[in-house]
């Protein structure tokens, strides 16, 4: 049967980018539909009525929700070029990376970006915490998985794209070469990867996209 | 070689008794330790240097953290019995959305159920017994969020059961009036050995969170 692979995302979205990097890594063939989500497709709204956000993966009708559990999808369905390891303790560790990434990389990095005076440098020394953890991860690896890219270097991928923005806006490094080499190392080695480089969202466009909700933000 | 098994846990926890009920399907012999969060031990914080938080399971001198992913490390080392995610791509799907789900929405809304008063708690209310309806849902007539037998959903989900009786009484609302087919499932959920003999007594619990209350000036 000829699979029907559909990917629901929007333009700058990186879980939906993860997801891009995923099935492209593993040479899967899709179509995507970048979602306006302030109008959202009345299909986005039928495969994903819980939470009704992108991504959602689409596999034979079939859909499937939330970037995690479409990562684990993806690995459980199509089974070559593995993005986490076969032993079991290894793969756990593999998890509980991407996890802290989303748990709490994400949300410190993102309040350092919308705020600013003191909750902005108090947001600031906690992603610093956090991005401490990731370098000691890092140390003497070229990415999270080893030799080649895992699931962690996808679900942290997002660090490459969208902080070098971020900084760019709030005009200030947050990922600097001396606190964290291995980790500016890693962004570099992850950017260059073709399958990585030829989905990246146009920086100029993320640039007026961020400074935007950073100002609404600010607004409140 | 023989398994070494040790479980860093605190008795009331909901993301605990995940862990000692998946342990219990497969019939797995372990070490429980009960940590003393205010004073937590050596091995906690060496096993668990990122978040220091229970639970960690401790399998050969090796830690595996985070509720879920200790649940999901336990049913592949130990496969061949009782498997808690079907072995359907698209299945074990739908049983991580549910789990994520049960994550995202649950321990917060019933946290506040329990931390607030007025307008605050009445909100948590709604929400989770909105939460609760979309698990309804899901379960359908189905004995089990697993089908016929338990899986990842209901091993996830149990541990909020003891701590209805908490939520109810102190938010003084009845969760069985609104969701009769949760209240149904969790007692067929308490039938299961692994369950019954597992799960912290609900009266026990509220008696934990009335302490909490007090530390937090809330009594």
């Amino acid at each position: 049967m000829a699979e029907e692979v559909k990917l629901l995302k929007s333009w700058s979205s990186p879980f939906g980018l993860r997801i891009v990097w995923a099935l492209k890594l593993k040479g899967i063939q899709y179509d995507s539909i970048d979602e306006d989500l302030s109008n959202k497709s009345p299909l986005l709204v039928q495969c994903n009525p819980v939470y009704k956000k992108i991504p959602v993966l689409i596999h034979n009708g079939k859909s499937i929700s939330e970037s995690l559990v479409i990562f684990e999808y993806i690995e459980d369905t199509w089974n070559h070029n593995p993005l986490l390891p076969q032993d079991p303790y290894h793969k756990a560790t593999a998890r509980f990376w991407v996890k802290f990434g989303d748990d709490k990389v994400l949300p410190s990095i993102w309040s350092a970006f919308i705020k600013q005076g003191k909750e902005q440098e108090d947001a600031i020394d906690e992603a610093i915490e956090n991005l401490k953890l990731l370098e000691e991860q890092l140390k003497g690896k070229k990415f999270f998985g080893g030799e080649k890219i895992g699931l962690a270097d996808l679900a942290l991928g997002w660090l490459a794209n969208l902080v070098p923005v971020f900084e760019e806006i709030i005009g200030m490094k947050i990922i600097d070469e001396e606190r964290f080499p291995s980790l500016l190392a890693w962004m570099h080695e992850f950017s260059q990867v073709a399958i990585i480089k030829e989905s990246w969202p146009p920086h100029d466009k993320l640039i007026i996209k961020f400074q935007a909700l950073r100002d609404r933000h600010l607004a409140k | 070689m023989a398994e070494e098994l040790i479980l860093l846990d605190f008795w009331p926890s909901m993301f605990g008794i995940r862990v000692r009920i998946a342990l219990a399907e497969k019939g797995l012999k372990y070490e429980y330790r009960d940590e003393d969060l205010s004073n937590k031990s050596p091995l906690l914080l060496q096993m668990n240097p990122v978040h220091k938080k229970i639970p960690v399971l401790v399998h050969n001198g090796k830690s595996v953290c985070e509720s879920t992913i200790i649940v999901e490390y336990i049913d592949e080392v130990w496969h061949d019995k009782s498997p808690l995610l079907p072995s359907d791509p698209y299945q074990r799907s739908q049983a991580r959305f549910w789990v994520d789900f049960i994550d995202k929405k649950l321990y917060d809304a019933g946290r506040r159920t329990w931390r607030t008063t007025g307008e605050e708690q009445e909100t948590a209310k709604k929400e989770i017994i909105e939460i609760l309806k979309v698990l309804e849902e899901q379960l359908g007539d189905k004995p089990f969020f697993g089908g016929e037998s338990l899986g990842i959903v209901d091993v996830s989900l149990i541990g909020y059961s003891c701590w209805f009786y908490a939520y109810e009484t102190l938010g003084n609302f009845s969760i069985g009036a609104e969701c009769p087919k949760i209240i149904g499932w969790a007692e067929r959920c308490s039938n299961k050995e692994s369950f019954s003999k597992t799960l912290p007594d609900s009266k026990k619990v509220f008696g934990f969170v009335q302490e909490l209350r007090k530390k937090s000036g809330l009594e």
